[in-house]
């Protein structure tokens, strides 16, 4: 006796996203934490060492996040003007930045006062940074000038006039303390060497630079401005890697995962994207305005993001152990202790074991099938949460009930109101899920026939579409046909019958 | 059948076992289940599902199988041969012949009189019976619309829309009748009729799904009856339980009925058994039901109606799909129920596992447009099967979908991998798979004037562990409708007929290479040569054979024939044509390289050859006589028109099956008992006494595993123990102990001979 097969319902693949290892990953963050300031983010930057504190520069202040805290845990406001670049020093003990006045300033992270105000730039200093050693800072400047300055006694080392416009970007070796990237507003990105007191290398971005980026092997270097981002291999003296255009708004910053490195740039079209090694976009963020600033925790915890409405929006990891704490609890229901009772028994070796059949669960409307129950199968199937969420089960019950010869069975005796679902129901899937010819036989009814009206309009309507595609894919084969290279082809010239090779067999 | 010097043409298994109503018997220990399949007995055990024996000797259908009334270890059977002959099924010993001057028991087929013929008592093997009486005129052919009542008191017949009770010792007839319709305008035909064993009731089914059960017809006028509607189509069949406590009932729907005949409205039912129900019937003490069905199928019921034991036939209902041999098992693959591909063993007759294609539950209704496999094919190492199953061919909205399977290892089966709904606009019509080993490759011809390849892509993306299938190529040629398709041996070409030309094309690149035509006339068949004549290609057209080679790509040679069917072997270079010729099917068997066939068979059988296969055998015959040499590596099964299963067979391996058959007896075995332990020990150590002779000192042992020996002595009870002093001498040498040599001796062969000592063991008893 075979068991009775239930319907099969009919998925149709899914186009779109497909989910990866990647998606999963980066999906796996908590909703995110909104932190109010007082103008647009403009900088966020995360300490290098535990318990991995973040710099948020935002309008004249600058102010130090604890990991999990949403209230600031050090705030410096001695700026006058906008302060820019809020950078940690490699130890994570100094804080530098920029501002509009032209002055940079140095902070103590534990104290309030500036340690150094480092004076010489005549307009807005945008970016800064320490040089790897910790003893030296970089600046760049509206006033087109890159300078180095020294900590200790708070003098200018070097200043670099190349650019030829506002220098936005720069970025410091860490593997070499005498090299660092600037990127400008004259749509170049160059390589400073301090040694050699100059620019040892220049790569055409072609858009103005807003941020540049260096590999931690230091072989590979991002820099992002207008709708492009770009990826230069150093080694190969400033070689352009790759052109990536995803964003369709400028993408005003850039940073790598500390797993895999992967790529993430942050847009003014409010996208974060994802990017991996091979450069495809494998995840993408949603925000509610255009994007600032991004930034990393080391070991990925924390995404943070700083946008042009002053909101900075922190998203923070899912715990691996909280999923299993969930789980654990879940085990712990009455309800689970009922389900598996006797299941884990053991039968001893000289038990007799009496089998017990195996009860088939079948869903509510593969139960009524069963038993022949055609028209409350139907009723099942377009039941409200069925019909929503499940349109290819209602779908497959009524091929079914087509297969099965009973559909006008299950039909007959309708109330208007039934039949307005069913025909509702119709109208909304016909064309995307329904491939078969359904005969409905109905009463009189104003709304039910209006509802077919509507219906068999839109079949009219899909019937034009899928005439003028027709006609459509008629033209592309012409234009194909007329490209493709002709080929001769001894084509149906038939050959001639070999006269001769003719034998009798048998 | 013809007769040749060497070979023959012999049908090969596949007989309906379903046609008459089995009989289910038991011996001591197993029970037995009879039923007439061709002009064969065939007796399997009810346990295991094996056949245990085959009667043979009717040279006829044999059309009914009745129990010995007296010894219910014998077996009447009855054939179209007008013979009846009585068997030891047991033995499979044919006890006597009887020569019935009217063709059958039951029914004659001339005139369907129901006879009763007497059967002389006589000693010879060999009796003729002459007397015979009428006894009912004009009855219905179908055995199931004639029942003997109450001990063979009276004998009830039905047929049309009357029934009719005939009793033997008043020798008085009695007709009732129905009404053409009832008031419902429902059909009141009988269908079928069985009789109470102890009671005087009769139930009949009808042709609308109710069944009639008849009280009072001793009398003319004052005859009752009650009626009792479940089945919604005519009652196939109706069957009393031994003791009449039951009524079984059974029709299209599939579904077993069990009416209890005391409280009328209480009804069991055992649905989803397989075809429709065309007999049932039940054993001698009540405790096994057994169903027939349509689709060559007896289902072995215990009484509490839970499913016991399926034996299944070769199904030959419609078949759509080629005939293919699974490379795997060497099974023949072709349609079985509907929706199911059937894996049947030519070997052991028996088939081995049906595999579910649709997957959709199949509603036992007649005139119901369902989903039929269609075609199938299986790739060169049998791990792809693509098949494909339509629905709706008679309308005008075809729905088909093309499904590819792969085979699992682990689960030892076929797991669908692609589902590809609506493949092709319209009906898809051939179909193969690439030979080469590198790609996995389908090409599909269909009425929608393209033909498409489809290619095992696997997704690196997305990393998926299973691979899917998707369409690589669409080809089409000149809007012509193709009709075949072909692949050349190492893969590398495809051949595509589209009405007369035929397109050859390179499966690396897919462009057209070529084109051959040869008018007049469409090509039916395509087929590339083998091994050494892999250049050829062959192609047939209503009267033509051709054969092209694809060097010079020029007619080789033509011959003007009508060839139906082209095949292959996929062992050599042999290729096998049907050609139909007034009526009957010519063979040919030739080589592509010369048109001089190897062998050819006028009038192989009667009608046209539907399908044929070669099968490779499992070890190849070395036949000296070079017109069978094309025997030698593969076998050739056909189809006939009548669903016939032919193969041919040579004069050695007809001796070699007669010689396996005799081995084939006896050989049960024996259950394990106490007495067994004591006694066919016992038994045995004598038998090795004598035949080894061996000293006495060396010999005189315990037997084996004493302690369970004692243990089972004790635990046995009393009274079934043999006699004390039987056992006596024994269980003292039980409690020796032994050296251990002599022992490492005994353990090496622990029940070795079951089967003598068991028979020995018991008759040593009896005779004490």
């Amino acid at each position: 006796m075979a068991s009775f097969k239930p319907v099969k319902v009919q998925t149709i693949p899914k186009l779109g996203e497909r989910v990866t290892e990647d998606t999963l990953y980066w999906k796996n963050y908590k909703a995110p934490v909104q932190i109010k300031e007082f103008a647009a983010v403009t900088k966020i930057e995360f300490s290098p060492l535990p318990p991995h504190n973040y710099v948020v520069t935002a309008s004249t202040r600058i102010q130090v996040y604890g990991p999990h805290s949403l209230e600031p845990v050090r705030t410096f406001t001695r700026f006058h003007d906008a302060a820019y670049g809020g950078s940690f020093r490699g130890d994570g003990k100094l804080l530098v930045a920029g501002s509009e006045e032209g002055l940079i300033r140095l902070f103590d992270t534990g104290g309030r006062v500036a340690l150094r105000q480092f004076t010489g730039h005549s307009k807005a200093v945008h970016v800064t940074s320490f040089l790897s050693d910790g003893y030296r800072v970089l600046s760049g400047s509206d006033d087109l000038s890159s300078r180095v300055w020294d900590v200790a006694s708070g003098t200018e080392l070097n200043s670099y006039t190349e650019h030829t416009d506002y220098i936005r970007a720069a970025a410091a070796s860490k593997l070499n303390p005498d090299l660092y990237v600037t990127g400008s507003y004259d749509h170049t990105v160059k390589l400073f060497d301090v040694r050699v007191g100059g620019s040892v290398m220049t790569m055409q971005h072609g858009h103005p630079v807003e941020s540049v980026l260096l590999y931690p092997s230091e072989a590979l270097l991002v820099s992002t401005g207008g709708r492009y981002v770009k990826v230069w291999d150093l080694l190969k003296g400033g070689q352009q890697l790759v052109s990536l255009k995803n964003h369709h708004k400028t993408v005003t910053c850039a940073c790598l995962s500390t797993t895999d490195n992967k790529l993430l740039t942050g847009s003014l079209d409010r996208h974060v994207k994802v990017y991996n090694s091979s450069y495809k976009v494998v995840h993408n963020f949603d925000y509610a305005t255009s994007i600032l600033s991004l930034a990393v925790a080391p070991d990925d915890k924390v995404i943070a993001v700083g946008m042009t409405n002053g909101v900075l929006s922190v998203r923070h990891r899912k715990h691996t152990e909280e999923k299993q704490e969930v789980l654990g609890k879940r085990r712990r229901n009455p309800a689970y202790r009922v389900f598996i009772k006797g299941k884990n028994y053991v039968p001893k070796q000289d038990d007799f074991l009496v089998s017990k059949t195996v009860k088939q669960h079948l869903q509510k409307h593969d139960r009524q099938l069963k038993c022949f129950q055609v028209s409350k199968a139907l009723d099942t199937a377009l039941e409200i949460w069925r019909r929503f969420h499940k349109p290819e089960v209602t779908v497959a019950v009524m091929t079914e009930l087509n297969r099965r010869g009973t559909l006008k069975n299950a039909l007959a005796g309708r109330d208007e109101q039934s039949l307005t679902t069913l025909l509702n129901f119709l109208i909304k899937y016909v064309l995307t899920l329904l491939n078969v010819a359904l005969m409905i036989r109905l009463g009189d009814s104003p709304v039910i026939e209006r509802l077919l009206q509507r219906l068999m309009e839109l079949l009219g309507r899909e019937a034009e579409l899928q005439q003028e595609l027709l006609q459509v894919l008629g033209i592309l084969d012409t234009l194909f046909a007329s490209l493709t290279p002709r080929k001769e082809v001894t084509g149906p010239a038939v050959p001639p019958i070999m006269q001769g090779s003719q034998l009798q067999a048998a | 059948m013809v007769e040749e010097s060497g070979i023959r043409v012999v049908r090969c298994g596949g007989n309906k076992i379903s046609f008459r109503a089995p009989i289910i018997s038991k011996d001591s220990r197993y029970e037995f289940l009879l039923c007439a399949s061709g002009d064969l007995v065939k007796v399997f055990s009810t346990s295991t599902e094996e056949c245990v024996h085959v009667l043979e000797g009717h040279t006829g259908q044999v059309t009914g199988v009745i129990l010995n009334p007296t010894n219910h270890l014998q077996v009447y059977s009855c054939s179209a041969d007008g013979t009846i002959r009585l068997w030891d099924f047991i033995d499979g010993i044919l006890i006597k012949f009887f020569l019935a001057v009217s063709k059958s028991v039951f029914v004659s087929p001339e005139n369907f009189q129901l006879v009763a013929l007497h059967l002389p008592k006589v000693p010879e093997q060999e009796v003729e019976a002459r007397e015979m009486s009428a006894v009912l005129c004009n009855i219905s052919s179908n055995p199931g619309s004639t029942a003997m009542g109450r001990g063979g008191e009276y004998v009830a017949s039905v047929m049309g829309r009357q029934l009719t009770v005939y009793f033997f010792k008043k020798l008085k007839t009695y007709r009732f009748s129905l009404k053409a319709t009832d008031k419902k305008g429902a059909k009141n035909a009988f269908t079928c009729v069985a009789c109470h064993p102890k009671d005087d009731c009769i139930a009949t089914g009808h042709e609308d799904g109710k069944i009639r059960l008849w009280r009072n017809f001793n009398q003319k006028k004052e005859y009752t009856y009650s009626t009792q509607h479940w089945h919604h189509d005519a009652v196939g069949t109706l069957c009393f339980t031994t003791e009449g406590m039951h009524l079984l009932s059974g029709g299209v729907e599939s579904v077993l009925v069990q009416w209890h005949c005391e409280e009328v409205n209480k009804k069991d039912f055992l649905p989803r058994l397989g075809g429709a129900i065309s007999h049932i019937c039940v054993s001698p003490d009540g405790q096994m039901y057994s169903t027939s069905h349509l689709d060559n199928k007896i289902n072995i019921i215990h009484c509490s109606l839970k499913l016991s034991a399926v034996i299944q036939g070769l199904v030959k209902g419609n078949i759509w799909t080629d005939l293919m041999i699974d490379p795997r098992t060497r099974a023949l693959v072709m349609n079985g129920r509907p929706g199911h591909l059937q894996f049947y063993s030519l070997q052991q007759d028996k088939q081995l596992y049906s595999l579910d294609i649709v997957q959709q539950e199949y509603i036992n209704q007649e005139g119901l447009d369902q989903f039929e496999v269609m075609r199938a094919a299986f790739s060169v190492g049998g791990t792809w099967l693509a098949t494909v199953e339509e629905r709706g061919r008679c309308t005008s909205d075809l729905e088909s979908s093309l499904k590819l399977w792969v085979y699992n290892e682990k689960a030892q089966s076929f797991e669908l991998n692609t589902t590809i709904t609506a493949a092709h606009q319209d009906r898809i019509m051939h179909m193969c798979f690439s030979p080469s080993t590198e790609t996995t490759m389908l090409v599909t011809t269909a009425w929608d004037n393209q033909f498409k390849v489809w290619l095992l892509g696997l997704d690196s993306d997305t990393q998926k562990e299973h691979a899917s299938w998707s369409c690589d190529y669409v080809g089409s040629y000149h809007g012509l409708q193709p009709t075949n398709c072909c692949f050349s041996s190492d893969g590398s070409l495809l051949a595509v007929s589209f009405k007369e030309v035929v397109t050859i094309w390179s499966s690396d690149t897919w462009e057209l290479l070529t084109t051959l035509c040869q008018p007049p006339g469409p090509i039916r068949e395509l087929c590339f040569g083998r091994l050494s004549c892999s250049k050829y290609l062959l192609g047939t057209t209503a009267k033509n054979l051709f054969c092209w080679n694809l060097l010079t790509c020029s007619l080789e040679w033509s011959t003007p024939m009508d060839v139906c069917l082209l095949r292959s072997d996929p062992l050599s270079e042999n290729v096998v044509a049907f050609s139909l010729h007034s009526g009957n099917t010519d063979l040919f068997v030739f080589r592509p390289s010369e048109p001089r066939p190897l062998f050819t068979q006028k009038a192989v059988c009667g009608g046209k050859v539907q399908r044929c296969v070669f099968s490779p055998r499992e070890e190849p015959l070395d036949s000296c006589d070079e017109r069978f040499q094309w025997l030698n590596r593969s076998r050739l099964y056909f189809l006939t028109e009548l669903m016939e299963l032919l193969t041919f067979s040579t004069k050695a391996e007809d001796e070699r099956i007669l010689n396996s058959r005799k081995q084939l007896l006896v050989d049960d075995s024996v259950a394990v008992t106490p007495f067994y332990l004591l006694l066919g020990k016992h038994r045995q150590q004598q038998e090795e006494k004598q035949n080894s002779g061996v000293s006495q000192a060396a010999d005189r042992v315990q037997p084996p595993q004493a302690s369970v020996a004692i243990k089972e002595l004790l635990h046995t009870p009393a009274h079934v123990l043999p006699a004390a002093s039987f056992l006596c001498s024994m269980f003292v040498n039980s409690l020796l102990i032994s050296n251990t040599g002599s022992r490492n001796l005994q353990e090496e062969k622990p029940f070795s001979f079951p089967l003598c000592s068991g028979t020995n063991g018991q008759i040593c008893w009896l005779g004490m």
